[in-house]
């Protein structure tokens, strides 16, 4: 059977600049179900982001919003905005590295 | 007043809409019109150059939209952050399409403009004095940073824009303005509580973007003492709960509070409800105002200036070795360039992506599987407009013909223009992320042009 990855599980995965100095990811899951895997903290926590987006862990903030089955992490930009190296501009495609995490069998 | 109705025809100025859905929102009974004209999204060069990202065209044509709904229901028009960075080039800009606008429909319309570029000298007092505060990630400022900054404007909150709407005028064109100040400015001004007027603020700042149909046009958000509902000007559109409340996650980094100029936005306790199968209500929002009155810096500097090439590779032998081959690229051109230029390693710098293979995500891409033809784009920075082109033509021949390691022949790639190097003039970057701690009005200048007698 093929692995089931966070994606599977959502209705949207995106992210996008929160001002030129910080990325935000938004997991909107599509249910109680899948909200309980993207939320549960021994699965996705400040560590897997760290390694996922190479950032400080400690910069990291994760939100856990059930309300609205959506998990939330902010980290401020890796890469300077507009700089030579910074190949998304508006970090719309950082989603992708999250969204295809493989979940827990 | 126990009710105002802010009309939010979209999330920026010059994207454009279907006029009639402003003309729902007039028969609807709208207050006040508000729109955002900026952001800095896109990244610094508008700022850093002065420079719209928006064309004249979409802007005349979005204002006149605007100024001949309002005029005829006798309603005012804010514009924030104009000219995309709010720069008072920016601001004298839209400043000047409106003028056109106006005497073209023939409209005697009272127009504020409000200023917030900051002048470097005026900042370092304020830094002197122990008045500037960085803002995470960035650390302390640095006089010298100011001055380094080609453009800096100041993030204005919604008091200069009720100063100017006071004064009578119909039309306010602001420089940079905090997104949700141009929605805000209004109903704060007409007394209403700054928790339901912040957070509905923050609700309509990108239009249309919290219905189920973001390209159908805007928002109506009719604000009271207890709360505020939010519709859809498309009578075809819906807003629910849900999208109403994952708005306030858009573009945030902190997706419960807000820091505005005078305060905290606080929907921690916010509750929505679907009044009707297209229309919500929210309440529960509050506002904690700061003790100190804070506000924020943008500002931009040149980095160098950039010169791009770009080739493309379609040949299988190449592609199955491609990370070595763009290893043995980067290896060669800083080569090439010392034999050439006498240029060394930190005199300029270069990016090489290799679009179609992992260009979007560089050493954070997860895939692995064998591209199918790749773009190959060589982005030069350097500190003159000719350094970065005789680097990029230095790398000319390598990006034509360079083999792998294993080929015993040269391969001619395939570039899509000539000249095969693009000048891009200066780049820039974002170097400010501090708060002043001011006086609301500090910051602004406030002018009147047009109607006089108001």
């Amino acid at each position: 059977m093929p692995e089931t990855t966070l994606a599977d599980l959502a209705h949207e995965v995106r992210s996008k600049n929160a001002g030129p100095f910080w990325v935000t990811m938004e997991l909107f899951m599509r249910d109680a179900d899948g909200y309980r895997v993207a939320a549960d903290e021994t699965f996705l926590n400040e560590r897997v982001i760290a390694s996922l987006y190479h950032v400080d862990e400690h910069s990291i903030g994760i939100f856990r919003i059930p309300s609205l089955n959506v998990v939330k992490i902010s980290f401020p930009r890796p890469v300077s905005q507009g700089s030579l190296r910074d190949r998304d501009m508006h970090a719309g495609q950082h989603h992708v590295p999250l969204a295809r995490l493989v979940v827990p069998a | 007043m126990d009710k105002v109705r802010v009309l939010a025809p979209s999330g920026m100025l010059g994207a454009g809409w279907d006029h009639a859905t402003v003309e729902r929102g007039i028969a609807l009974g709208a207050d006040v019109i508000s729109i955002d004209g900026g952001s800095t999204d896109s990244g610094p060069y508008y700022l850093g150059a002065a420079t719209a990202k928006t064309t004249a065209k979409a802007v005349a044509r979005d204002l006149r939209s605007l100024f001949t709904a309002a005029a005829g229901a006798g309603i005012p028009v804010i514009v924030g952050s104009c000219g995309t960075s709010g720069t008072d080039a920016g601001v004298d800009w839209v400043a000047g399409i409106a003028a056109e606008v106006l005497a073209e429909e023939g409209l005697d319309l009272k127009v504020a403009r409000i200023y917030s570029e900051q002048d470097a000298a005026e900042l370092k007092e304020h830094l002197g004095a122990g008045r500037v505060h960085p803002l995470p990630p960035l650390g302390e400022l640095a006089a010298e940073t100011l001055e380094s900054c080609t453009h800096i404007v100041g993030a204005m909150g919604h008091e200069p824009i009720v100063e100017a709407l006071r004064a009578g005028a119909q039309v306010v064109l602001a420089g940079r303005a905090t997104d949700t100040a141009v929605a805000a400015a209004y109903p704060l001004m007409k007394g209403l509580p700054a928790g339901p007027v912040w957070h509905a603020a923050k609700i309509v700042e990108c239009g249309g973007q919290c219905t189920d149909n973001p390209r159908a046009g805007g928002v109506l958000a009719t604000i009271d003492a207890d709360g505020f509902t939010i519709e859809p000007l498309d009578p075809d559109a819906a807003c629910t709960p849900i999208l109403v409340a994952a708005h306030m996650l858009y573009e945030t980094a902190n997706p419960f509070e807000m820091r505005e100029p005078d305060g905290t936005l606080d929907v921690r306790e916010a509750e929505y409800t679907a009044v009707d199968d297209r229309v919500v209500r929210v309440t529960g929002s509050k506002f904690h105002v700061a003790d100190q009155h804070t506000i924020k810096l943008e500002g931009a500097r040149v980095t160098g200036y950039e010169t791009m090439s770009f080739s493309a590779i379609r040949d299988p032998l190449v592609l199955a070795d491609i990370d070595e081959w763009a290893a043995l690229m980067r290896a060669l051109i800083t080569q090439r360039v010392s034999q050439t230029l006498g240029l060394a390693a930190g005199e300029y710098a270069f990016d090489l992506r290799l679009y179609g293979h992992n260009a979007v995500l560089g050493e954070l891409e997860p895939e692995t599987g064998p591209p199918r033809e790749v773009g190959v784009m060589l982005l030069v920075n350097a500190p003159d407009q000719p350094t970065a082109t005789a680097v990029a033509k230095v790398a000319n021949p390598l990006m034509l013909h360079l083999p792998t390691p294993s080929m015993d022949y040269l391969p001619s790639f395939a570039f899509p223009s000539s000249p095969a190097e693009v000048e891009r003039g200066a780049a820039y970057e974002f170097v400010l992320n501090h708060v002043v701690d001011c006086a609301p009005l500090e910051l602004f200048r406030i002018e009147f042009e047009g109607k006089t007698h108001a």
